[in-house]
């Protein structure tokens, strides 16, 4: 287990309180000055050797990300975008941090605008965190207040001011280019990618965006040197984490650990075990709704790191960890699911917009055990349509959990599904447009 | 994407109030000065302050003048972002999360109450007009889950009898005080803390 000397965030549950002043006493803005002053290389290649890695989702190398960042600043100016929309089922982490420890975010975007050049810092927080806004904003106004922005901020030389803008309650404005979009005042639909926002981001300007927990490790890495962030966790996984721990435990909670704890530990010492003893567990989502459910046998086990999780096909992602314990239908739980993947799909593209809601229905169906089992298979099918059929990765974001889901619980689903099939028969109906293509009469 | 309905009765017209107005000139001011339209959504929030929650079509005509933007645009803006109520809700607007985290923890008893003494369906006004609650996906707190969102603040570790409790209030006119019905610190463990044990209170 982590030691508390460890932890970076020392204020996660607010026990000493978040303005400028106890944040300083805690050891935030210090010798911010020296840190800048070492170079926008030497705070980059630092964040290399740490080996960081994106804590929004996607689990992307932030020093390599922040690397893409063009040397020089053409006509275009540069900007940094703190991903604060968190809306991912499963996961609040995000939500701590911008309460509490927001001068931590606050520094990371100073130290972390300076390496990209930018001088100019969006937060794009979700609507519905109106509080968290209001607790951000103010600590930023107390950092003004202290000249550790604006001109010349923190005496280093550099220019940076940070605005806070609203979401409106978007899942997909999660996604980097949706979120753009959204920055500048249009729906949020995905971008093509490329180019990446790196090179033409907000504006058509180079822009980095990142996640708040992301950008909110930066100091205390560049502080307490990428050595100390890289002896934590395993190789290419290192560092801590704020896990979420929802669900059927009997205590639910959030709690920073080290990467690579396993599973069990999380769940029996930090969260109170779950529901009805461990073997009354049935399944856990290991990384917020997108990632696919591992049954029990693989709980027993696992550790909970990036690599790990990708060798059980399944993920970390945001590290909201969802636990289903037996007294819970768990067709019912990823049927949910399915219908927030269908509230929330923009509607871009085809595979999307209509595979989501036909998901769901499908799931409700066999939840209700009115399906059939021939359906099983055209459920799979539909999912594998929409997976890698889209502009983002929200399709496979809403296709991986029912994956995972007739992965593991096949069985149970063909249980519940008693309904004979309309057509006895072996056939092969044509249900979507290039099935003609798979069909062998007309090759 | 959710269907949004737009209500039949509309005021004629839309007018910043003086203070919001200021905001709106803040809100502007934070983007480059040919990004104007970026304020949208601030702009729009702050339309939803101002008109007891929802945004009638004079106001998104009205937005659109404020940023030179087609009405279109900010039409666009108002149905595809689900915060955005485009007819009326009561004074007291209650969204409930049921998405799975909340919904393992009994997310359905919290809407049970709220049908048995709000209204029979959701975006429907209680009797006395005060209060009206809806179904919505993940609000972010699923460590504190059963949660709702009422106006501004979060309610969070609900049950049937604390919800209850809290429709009461409203529906008395008053806002019952926000966080953990539990009385637990934010999302540290209900039993009590198991890791920063030597970080005292301050």
């Amino acid at each position: 287990m982590l030691n508390d000397k460890d932890r970076i965030f020392k204020n996660l549950y607010n026990d000493l309180g978040w303005d400028i002043d106890s944040a300083i006493s805690q050891g935030d803005w210090a010798q911010t000055k020296d840190l800048i002053s070492k170079g926008k290389d030497w705070i980059i290649k630092e964040i290399k050797d740490s080996e960081l890695r994106g804590r929004g989702g996607a689990g992307f190398p932030t020093g390599l990300k922040l690397s893409f960042a063009p040397k020089e600043v053409n006509s275009r100016p540069h900007y940094l975008v703190i991903n604060a929309d968190e809306s991912e089922p499963g996961t609040c982490k995000d939500r701590d941090l911008l309460r509490f420890e927001p001068q931590k975010l606050i520094e990371g975007c100073l130290v972390t605008s300076y390496a990209i050049s930018a001088h100019t810092c969006y937060i794009y927080i979700r609507g519905e965190y109106i509080r968290e806004g209001q607790a951000i904003q103010k600590a930023i106004k107390q950092a003004y207040e202290k000249n550790f922005l604006g001109k010349n901020a923190c005496g280093s030389g550099w220019d940076l001011d940070i605005y806070l803008h609203y979401g409106a309650g978007a899942y997909i404005c999660g996604e980097e280019t949706a979120l753009l979009e959204s920055l500048e005042g249009k729906k949020g639909l995905p971008r093509l990618k490329p180019p990446f926002p790196a090179l033409v981001g907000l504006y058509g300007c180079p822009t980095i965006v990142n996640n708040v927990e992301t950008i909110a490790v930066v100091p205390t890495i560049l502080r307490r040197g990428a050595k100390w962030f890289a002896s934590l966790g395993k190789p290419k996984n290192t560092g801590t984490k704020i896990f979420c721990i929802s669900g059927d435990v009997n205590y639910p909670c959030n709690v920073e650990e080290e990467m690579g704890i396993s599973l069990k530990d999380l769940i029996e010492k930090h969260a109170g075990g779950v529901i009805g003893g461990w073997n009354n567990l049935q399944a856990v989502i290991p990384g917020g709704s997108s990632m696919p459910l591992l049954p029990k046998s693989v709980c027993e086990t696992i550790t909970m790191d990036f690599d790990s999780l990708i060798r059980v096909k399944s993920g970390l992602g945001t590290a909201g960890i969802i636990v289903i314990n037996k007294d819970q239908d768990i067709i019912r739980c990823i049927a949910r699911i399915a219908r927030f993947y269908k509230h929330e799909s923009c509607g871009q593209c085809t595979p999307c917009r209509e595979g989501c809601g036909w998901m769901w229905r499908m799931l409700e169906r066999m939840a209700d055990g009115e399906a059939n089992y021939k359906e099983i298979d055209l459920l799979y099918d539909v999912t594998k349509q929409i997976e890698g059929h889209t502009i983002c990765a929200f399709g496979e974001g809403a296709a991986w959990p029912v994956q995972g889901l007739l992965r593991h619980f096949r069985k149970e689903i063909e249980k519940k599904s008693h309904e004979e099939p309309l057509i006895k028969k072996k056939s092969n109906i044509p249900y979507l447009i290039d099935q003609h293509l798979l069909e062998e009469d007309s090759a | 994407m959710s269907i949004k309905k737009i209500s039949k009765v509309q005021p004629e017209s839309f007018e910043f109030s003086k203070d919001n107005l200021q905001e709106v000139e803040n809100e502007i001011k934070k983007y480059p000065n040919d990004r104007k339209a970026s304020a949208v959504l601030a702009l729009l929030n702050l339309v939803q302050k101002q008109h007891n929650n929802w945004i009638p079509l004079a106001a998104i005509k009205h937005v659109a003048g404020l940023l030179d933007i087609p009405y279109m645009q900010v039409y666009e803006v108002s149905t595809f972002y689900s915060m955005f109520n485009l007819s009326p809700v009561g004074k007291y607007f209650v969204q409930v999360c049921t998405t799975t985290p909340c919904m393992i923890r009994g997310a359905k008893k919290i809407v049970d109450v709220c049908k048995k003494n709000i209204s029979r369906n959701q975006n429907e006004l209680s009797e006395n007009k005060l209060c009206s609650w809806v179904e919505v996906e993940c609000l972010g707190a699923c460590v504190n889950a059963p949660m709702m969102q009422i106006n501004q603040d979060y309610f969070e570790d609900l049950d049937e009898n604390k919800t209850e409790e809290i429709i009461q209030t409203l529906l008395e006119d008053r806002l019952p005080t926000p966080g953990s019905a539990k009385n637990r610190k934010n999302t540290s463990p209900e039993k009590g803390k198991t890791t920063l044990l030597e970080v005292k209170n301050a």
